[in-house]
C-alpha cells in the first residue's frame, strides 16, 4: 500500500513535470535500456533464479523487445510490480511496458488509460486445493476460505462465481503470491485460487505437488497480455509487432537455430519482409531492418519460449491448449507481415 | 493599531510597508501566506487540469458503481453487489473496530504495565522494562507480521478438528474454536427475537436498544437511591444498606427481558471447511489487534511511568501517614495526580494506534486502507479520488479523537484557584 501512495505521488509530480513524455520509443533509445514491469515472481512467467536473474516466458518476451531496438536482449531492465500497483506504475513512466500477467479487460483498456497491444498467453482463474481434502469440483467448495490475491481481477471472478452458485465463502486477501503460499501451506485457507497458470507454477513450487491438486474448473477467460500507455500508437506498434514476430516465426518454421540463416533471404516473401530482406517494415517502425532476426535470434519463437520457460518438459508442465497456433487448434495468430 | 501609533491616516506611505516596523512584519507575512496559497492553488490546479487531460477527471460517481468483491469481516450488511461507498463503510468501522480495541487493551495492559515498572520487586520491574525495550524499538509492521503469522502456523487448522480422534479440540466445554482462520467465540441468540430497526445505512437490534434501555434505566435509579442514602447519612449518621436494591435494579429487568425474548448461547460447529455460527474473530484481526496493543502498549506504559514518577514523593509519604494501604495510594492519590500527565500522552497513542492500523493491508484485514484505498482503488483504477477520500476521513477520525480526548483532559485537568 505504501507504494501505491508513494506512487499517486510520484504521479501527482509527473504529471505536473510532465514526465510522462508521448515519444516512448525515443526515450528508450535515449537511456539506452528498456524498462520491463514484471510480477514479483510467478515461477514460469518471471521470477528470480539462483543467480538473481529474472527468467520466465513474459521476460523472454521483454528480451525480444530489447534485442528488437537495441540488438542486446539484456539491455532491458526488470521493474518488480504488485498486482496493485502496476498500472500507476506503468501511467507515471516507470516502465515503458507491463509484461505482468495482466488480464485486459475493458475497463483497464477503455478507463484506466492503458492499452493492451495483443495477447500472449490465454489463461483462465482456477482453483488448487490440498488432494486430502478430498474436493473433486469447485462446486463443491461451499464455506471454504479462499486465498486471493487483492487487486487483480481474479477478486472479481471469485465473487461472481460463487455467487453465481449460490454458494458461500470467506476470501482470505492476500497481497503477494508468496504471502498467499504460505498461508495455503499452513491450512489457513482451504483453497488458493488465481490463473491457472500461475497455479501451476506455485504447485510446482511447493514441497510435495502431489498433495495438491489444481481442480478441473476454470471459471473465467483471462487473456495475459503486454498494456502500453495509452496515446502513444508508434510505441504501441512496436510491443506489438514484436510480439507478433515471435508467433509468426513459430508459423513459418523460423526457429533460433535457422533464423540467421533464412535471414538472409529466401523465396517466401513474407519470411523476407519478417526478417528485414526484403522491404522496410523495420524502417516503418523506428527500427533497424533485421529488428524481428534479431528478437527471434535472441529468444526463439513463441513455440521455443512457451516449451523453454512453462511447457511441458518444465517444472511448470503446461501444455499449449488455447495458447497452440491457429494452425494447430489454438488461439495463437499474427496479423500479416505486408 | 491605531491606539499606539501617530495618526497615521494622514501621511500613510506605500513605503512605510516594507521600512516602518510597526507593518514590516504584517506585510512579510500577508505576502509568505499569499505566496505559499498560490503555490498550493498551482499544485491543486496542475493536477486537476493534467488529470482532465489524461482524460481521468477528478469525480467520486465510482462510489456508487458495484464493488463487485467480497470482504471478510462485515458488521454492517454487505455483498459482492452493493456499493463501493458501501464497501468504503464498511472498511471504515472495520477500522474503527480495530483501533477501538487496540486502544483500549493498549490503555489496560500499559497502566498495569506502567504500575509494575516501578515496582520494587526487581524481576518484575526489569521484565517490564525488557518488554519496553523490545517492543518499542522494532517497527509496529514487524510486529503485526510476527504476531499473524505466528497465530496462523501454530494455531491448529479446522481441518484438524475432523475426524474421531481429531489432533486438536476445542476449548471451554467445546464452546470456543481456537483455529488458525480465527477463534470463534459463542454468539447470544434470541429464539423470540424482535427484529431491526431500519436506520437507512444500517440495522439496529430491537433486543439490544431494549437491554441497554433497561441498563441505563438501572443506573439512573443506582444513581438516585445512592443521593437518597447519602442524604439519609447526612441527616441521621446512618447510612441505609443499598448493596442489594441497586444489584436488583440493575439486573433484575434485563434478566426478565432476556428470558422473555429465550434468551441462548449459540456455539461454533464444524460444518463443512469451517466453523459455523458464533462469533468469528478472523486471524488478520487477531494479528493486526495484538501486534497494534503489543506495541502501544509500550509507550503507554512509559508514560504511565514518567506521570507516576512526577507526583511528589511527599503524596505517597502523606497517604502512607494518614495510614492508607499501598494499593490504594496508588488509586486514590497518586494515579489520579499522575492522570494529568498521562492523558496529553495517551491522546497521541490513541491517534498514533488509529493510523498505524492502516497496516492492516499488509496482513488481509480488510479496512479502509484494504477496501477504499486498496480494491476498490485498483478495481476503479480512481487513485487521485480514493487517496484524497482516504486523507480526509483519516484526518476526520484523529480530529474526533483529538477533541474527545481534550474534552476529558479539560476535566481532568487541576483546577487552579
Amino acid at each position: 500500500m505504501r507504494k501505491t501512495i508513494l506512487l499517486s505521488a510520484a504521479t501527482v509530480a509527473g504529471l505536473a513535470t510532465g514526465a510522462a513524455s508521448a515519444d516512448t520509443l525515443s526515450d528508450i533509445k535515449e537511456r539506452g535500456k528498456l524498462n520491463c514491469g514484471v510480477t514479483e515472481g510467478t515461477l514460469g512467467f518471471s521470477a528470480r533464479d539462483a543467480s538473481g536473474k529474472h527468467q520466465g516466458f513474459d521476460v523472454e518476451f521483454c528480451r525480444a523487445l530489447g534485442a528488437a531496438i537495441f540488438d542486446d536482449a539484456d539491455a532491458v531492465e526488470y521493474i518488480e510490480l504488485s498486482s496493485k500497483n502496476r498500472f500507476s506504475g506503468l501511467s507515471t513512466g516507470l516502465v515503458d511496458v507491463l509484461y505482468r500477467t495482466t488480464t485486459w479487460t475493458f475497463s483497464r483498456d477503455v478507463d484506466l488509460k492503458t492499452s493492451f497491444v495483443g495477447i500472449n498467453y490465454y489463461d483462465g482463474q482456477g482453483f488448487m486445493v490440498p488432494a486430502e481434502l478430498g474436493v473433486s469440483s469447485a462446486k463443491e467448495l461451499e464455506g471454504a476460505t479462499v486465498c486471493i490475491e487483492t487487486g487483480t481481477t481474479t477478486e472479481l471472478n471469485l465473487a461472481d462465481f460463487f455467487r453465481t452458485n449460490n454458494m458461500s465463502y470467506e476470501p482470505l486477501p492476500v497481497g503477494s503470491p508468496t504471502e498467499a503460499k504460505a498461508l495455503f501451506i499452513e491450512g489457513a485457507c482451504d483453497v488458493y485460487t488465481t490463473d491457472a497458470s500461475a497455479l501451476a507454477g506455485v504447485r510446482a513450487s511447493l514441497k510435495d505437488p502431489s498433495a495438491y491438486v489444481i481442480l478441473p474448473e476454470v471459471v473465467s477467460k483471462e487473456p495475459l497480455g503486454p498494456a502500453v500507455r495509452h496515446g502513444d500508437n508508434a510505441w504501441e506498434d512496436v510491443v506489438r509487432w514484436t510480439q507478433n514476430a515471435l508467433v509468426a516465426a513459430e508459423e513459418f518454421g523460423i526457429t533460433q537455430a535457422n533464423v540467421a540463416e533464412l535471414a538472409k533471404g529466401g523465396d517466401n516473401p513474407e519470411i523476407n519482409r519478417l526478417l528485414g530482406a526484403e522491404g522496410s517494415l523495420g524502417e516503418m517502425l523506428g527500427l533497424d531492418a533485421d529488428w524481428a532476426a534479431r528478437a527471434i535470434a535472441a529468444t526463439g519463437n513463441y513455440g521455443e519460449v512457451f516449451e523453454r520457460t512453462i511447457g511441458e518438459s518444465t517444472p511448470i508442465g503446461l501444455s499449449r491448449g488455447l495458447n497452440a497456433l491457429w494452425t494447430e487448434g489454438g488461439l495463437q495468430y499474427s496479423q500479416p507481415f505486408r | 493599531m491605531s491606539k499606539n501609533g501617530a495618526p497615521w491616516q494622514e501621511n500613510f506611505k506605500f513605503s512605510m510597508l516594507l521600512y516602518d516596523a510597526r507593518y514590516r512584519g504584517l506585510t512579510i507575512q500577508i505576502s509568505v501566506l499569499i505566496a505559499f496559497l498560490l503555490a498550493f492553488f498551482w499544485l491543486a490546479n496542475n493536477v486537476v487540469q493534467n488529470l482532465a487531460d489524461l482524460g481521468k477527471p477528478i469525480e467520486f460517481g465510482f462510489l456508487g458503481d458495484v464493488a463487485g468483491y467480497d470482504i471478510n469481516q462485515i458488521l454492517i450488511d454487505y455483498t459482492a453487489q452493493s456499493s463501493h461507498g458501501r464497501a468504503t463503510l464498511v472498511g471504515l468501522l472495520n477500522t474503527l473496530l480495530v483501533a477501538f480495541s487496540g486502544c483500549v487493551a493498549a490503555t489496560i495492559l500499559g497502566v498495569i504495565g506502567g504500575v509494575l515498572r516501578l515496582s520494587n520487586n526487581w524481576l518484575v520491574s526489569r521484565l517490564v522494562a525488557g518488554y519496553v525495550e523490545i517492543f518499542r524499538n522494532i517497527p509496529v509492521l514487524l510486529w503485526i507480521f510476527v504476531c499473524m503469522f505466528t497465530f496462523t502456523a501454530l494455531a491448529p487448522s479446522p481441518r484438524e478438528f475432523r475426524g474421531a480422534d481429531p489432533e486438536a479440540s476445542m476449548l471451554f466445554m467445546d464452546s470456543v474454536a481456537l483455529t488458525n482462520r480465527g477463534i470463534y467465540i459463542p454468539e447470544p441468540l434470541f429464539s423470540r427475537p424482535l427484529g431491526n430497526i431500519d436506520l437507512g445505512i444500517f440495522f439496529v437490534s430491537i433486543e439490544l436498544l431494549l437491554i441497554l434501555a433497561c441498563l441505563i434505566g438501572g443506573w439512573l435509579f443506582v444513581r438516585k437511591n445512592n443521593a437518597r442514602a447519602l442524604q439519609i447519612q447526612n441527616d441521621t449518621g446512618e447510612r441505609p444498606a443499598t448493596f442489594l436494591v441497586n444489584l436488583a435494579a440493575m439486573a433484575l429487568p434485563t434478566i426478565i427481558i432476556l428470558i422473555a425474548l429465550g434468551f441462548h448461547i449459540g456455539k461454533p460447529e464444524l460444518k463443512g471447511f469451517n466453523f459455523k455460527g458464533g462469533i468469528n474473530m478472523s486471524a488478520p484481526f487477531i494479528g493486526l489487534w495484538l501486534g497494534l496493543t503489543l506495541y502501544t502498549t509500550t509507550y503507554i506504559i512509559e508514560a504511565v511511568r514518567s506521570g507516576i514518577q512526577a507526583v511528589s514523593k511527599g503524596q505517597t509519604e502523606a497517604a502512607l501517614a494518614l495510614g492508607m494501604r499501598p494499593g490504594r495510594i496508588m488509586s486514590l492519590v497518586v494515579l489520579p495526580q499522575a492522570m494529568r500527565i498521562i492523558i496529553p500522552q495517551l491522546i497521541s497513542q490513541y491517534l498514533n494506534l488509529t493510523k498505524n492500523s492502516s497496516l492492516a493491508v499488509a496482513i488481509g484485514y480488510m479496512d479502509l486502507v484494504s477496501t477504499l484505498g486498496g480494491i476498490t482503488l485498483n478495481q476503479t483504477g480512481r487513485e487521485m479520488e480514493a487517496i484524497l477520500l482516504l486523507m480526509a476521513i483519516y484526518l476526520s477520525i484523529s480530529l474526533t479523537i483529538s477533541v474527545v480526548m481534550n474534552w476529558y483532559n479539560n476535566r481532568m485537568k487541576l483546577v487552579e484557584r
